[in-house]
């Protein structure tokens, strides 16, 4: 490719950055309903246009051919717009919100995406990382860093105990297991005093290296910093971080192997994949990243309760899945916004928010199958086809 | 020393009430070609599923060189050095040539976690090569296919398919290559091209013995060292292309002579 050809590229990219940022600013200041439904179309028929034009492949071809210019311009964006907002309280807690639920997201990925493994639990593997670091955060003077951790590894556990009973079988039988998992722990939460019961538990902030992001930051005589914003900017962290290592397991001979289990278990065999060995470490490492978004979402908000971890919040997550484009962990974070922001703007839709989840996902289907931004071709490393 | 390198005895597998292959005496030597014939439902394939750990024996043995290695795991099966192609191709479709190839030689890729994501520059200077190990295995069949690495298999005519699988049970440098109809749904062009491809793969390698089921007699004719029929899971004639084309029980399963 010529040097002009790949400056034009740059510049495209830089571009269509700036406007996601301004976008996104745009959208979680909106306040008007007119102005939110007006912006949701605005960003489903974009994303839409761009997809079919070829736009957006070549948008993401350059990010794939620069991956850490791409992943450090795009968190440095997301952090200015968070310094932007400074102190709308709503609008940051909209965006760390959509960055954890897009951590989440692209854990399930991993799991469904890659390994093929259907996963209608990612509500409640959350709600492991939240409920693991109520308790230790409570309880015990663990530094939090540990105990976020400590909440992802309780999701990874749980879920490797789960899936063995998948393991030897086949097909829909997986989706089943992880939906009766679902259900059986909003009830196990419910009816377990140790955890608070139906009325939840109080959550303490969170404090990494001395810093308490509940912390009141004054800002002149009357305004002050939101406390949202450093959690805002944390969960951007996260989400880019989680983006990273999503990207290099498909980029590697662990992804490969990943999708030999979910295209054809067979033949995957019959060329000496071990199934069970991938599948098991493709829904732990997934649960990991779910869980650990948990723990920062329930201690961002203070307070968790068994509402906050049904099966129908495993529905959404799943379904920003598949809206952002199965296998690609870049699509979740415009699904997540459009799936988190909407319902909680549009008053209208606040009702029918599982309706309009499932009218959408059947759109998508029928419409565009492979998500708003469909997972393109492995590319091992930057520049591949050139090798 | 024998050359024996594959043997089976009294190899069995039931279905239910159906004997799908009764008990099929075999046996491959190093460097030899079988051609497998009978006609549809004799068991030519439960014939390779039990070799390849898809199907657990009901009664018998499978030994490879002095190992015993009936009712294995697919996945040792493979490790032991034994690849195959499918009937109904099992490529996968919406992966790169390239990725197709490295499904078979899993073998010889590090897949763990922590190498894949923490030493990226070890792993690009093994993907490196492979892509090198690829391409020259893809241009002894086809130079116009190797130019093609990068593209899904599902942009490629059949016959390249086909190529994609046999190359992917061939990168791992097996010792025995069980090729179940390769040529169906080709032509009669593309399988010649096809087998003119095996034979210079066999010249290149003469320690790789091969079973290959066909139903074409042509092709077996051409091809073969020695031929095995199989007519209701039983193994009704054994031998030359010319002994076997005048047996008259082959005649008959072929015909439907009584
Ligand atoms: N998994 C299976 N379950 C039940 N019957 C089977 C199975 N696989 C093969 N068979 C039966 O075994 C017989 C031999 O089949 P197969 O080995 O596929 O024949 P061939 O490859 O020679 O055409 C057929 O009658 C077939 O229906
Ligand atoms: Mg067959």
């Amino acid at each position: 490719m010529s040097k002009r050809a790949a400056r034009i590229d740059i510049a495209l990219a830089l571009a269509a950055l700036a406007g996601c940022a301004l976008f996104t600013g745009l959208f979680l200041r909106a306040e008007a309903q007119w102005e939110i439904a007006v912006l949701a179309v605005l960003l489903a028929a974009t994303l839409y246009a761009a997809g079919r034009s070829g736009v957006a492949a070549r948008l993401e071809a350059t990010g794939a051919a620069h991956p850490r210019a791409a992943s450090l311009a795009a968190g440095a964006a997301m952090l200015l717009l968070v310094a932007l907002l400074h102190s709308s309280h709503f609008a940051l807690l909209m965006m760390a919100t959509v960055a954890l639920f897009a951590t989440a997201c692209m854990g399930l990925t991993l799991q469904f995406g890659y390994a093929g493994i259907t996963n209608f639990a990612g509500a409640a593997f959350f709600g492991i990382g939240g409920y693991t670091t109520a308790v230790l955060a409570t309880h015990t003077g663990v530094p939090h860093l540990l105990v976020l951790l400590a909440g992802g590894a309780m999701a990874g556990l749980i879920g490797s105990l789960l899936i063995l009973p998948i393991l030897r079988t086949r097909g829909h039988y997986a989706a089943l297991v992880t939906i009766a998992f679902a259900v059986l722990f909003k009830t196990f939460l419910e009816v377990n005093d140790a955890l608070g019961g139906p009325q939840g538990l109080k959550v303490p902030g969170l404090e990494l290296f001395g810093w308490a992001f509940n912390r009141r930051i004054p800002l002149g005589e009357d305004r002050e910093i939101s406390f949202f914003a450093s959690y805002a900017a944390l969960s951007i962290v996260l989400a880019l971080l989680a983006y990273s290592l999503v990207k290099r397991v498909e980029r590697s001979w662990l992804g490969l192997s990943l999708d030999a289990v979910r295209v054809d278990e067979t033949a995957a065999a019959c060329f000496g994949i071990d199934i069970a060995r991938w599948k098991i470490l493709a829904f732990t490492l997934g649960n990991f990243l779910v869980g650990l978004a948990g723990g920062i979402y329930a201690m961002m908000l203070g307070y968790i309760a068994p509402t906050s971890f049904t099966f129908g919040d495993s529905l959404i997550m799943v379904s920003i899945v598949i809206l952002g484009g199965l296998g690609n962990p870049l699509g979740v974070i415009p699904a997540a916004l459009l799936v988190v922001v909407l319902p909680e703007k549009l008053q209208l839709i606040q009702e029918y928010r599982f309706l309009l989840f499932a009218v959408v996902v059947m759109l998508i289907l029928v419409f565009r199958p492979d998500g708003l931004l469909p997972r393109r071709m492995r590319e091992y490393f930057a520049g591949w086809k050139r090798a | 020393m024998s050359s024996t390198l594959l043997s089976a005895q009294g190899l069995t597998v039931r279905f239910g009430g159906l004997t799908a292959l009764n008990g099929l005496d075999f046996h491959l030597e190093r460097g030899e070609l079988v051609g497998l014939i009978g006609p549809n439902g004799s068991g030519k394939t439960t014939f390779f599923n039990a070799l390849t750990g898809l199907y657990r024996p009901s009664a018998g043995r499978v030994q490879l060189g002095a190992d015993d290695i009936t009712g294995l795991s697919p996945q040792r099966v493979y490790r032991a050095g034994i690849t195959r192609t499918f009937q109904r191709l099992r490529l996968a479709l919406s992966l790169s040539v390239f990725d197709n190839l490295m499904i078979g030689n899993h073998r010889r890729l590090d897949a763990g976690l922590l190498g894949n994501v923490l030493h990226r520059a070890r792993l690009r200077a093994d993907i490196e090569r492979n892509v090198e190990q690829a391409r020259q295995l893809l241009r002894r069949f086809s130079a116009p296919l190797a130019a093609r690495l990068f593209d899904p298999v599902a942009q490629l005519p059949m016959i390249d398919r086909r190529r994609v699988e046999v190359c992917r049970a061939l990168i791992s440098d097996p010792r025995i290559l069980l090729l179940d109809e390769p040529s169906a749904g080709m032509t009669q062009e593309e399988t010649r091209a096809l087998m003119d491809d095996l034979l210079a793969t066999r010249s290149e390698h003469p320690e790789l013995a091969m079973v290959l089921i066909e139903h074409e007699m042509g092709v077996i004719e051409r091809v073969s060292d020695r031929c095995v029929v199989l007519n209701y899971g039983e193994k009704i004639a054994e031998g030359s292309y010319r002994q076997v084309a005048d047996d008259s029980r082959v005649r008959s399963a072929y015909l439907g002579e009584d």
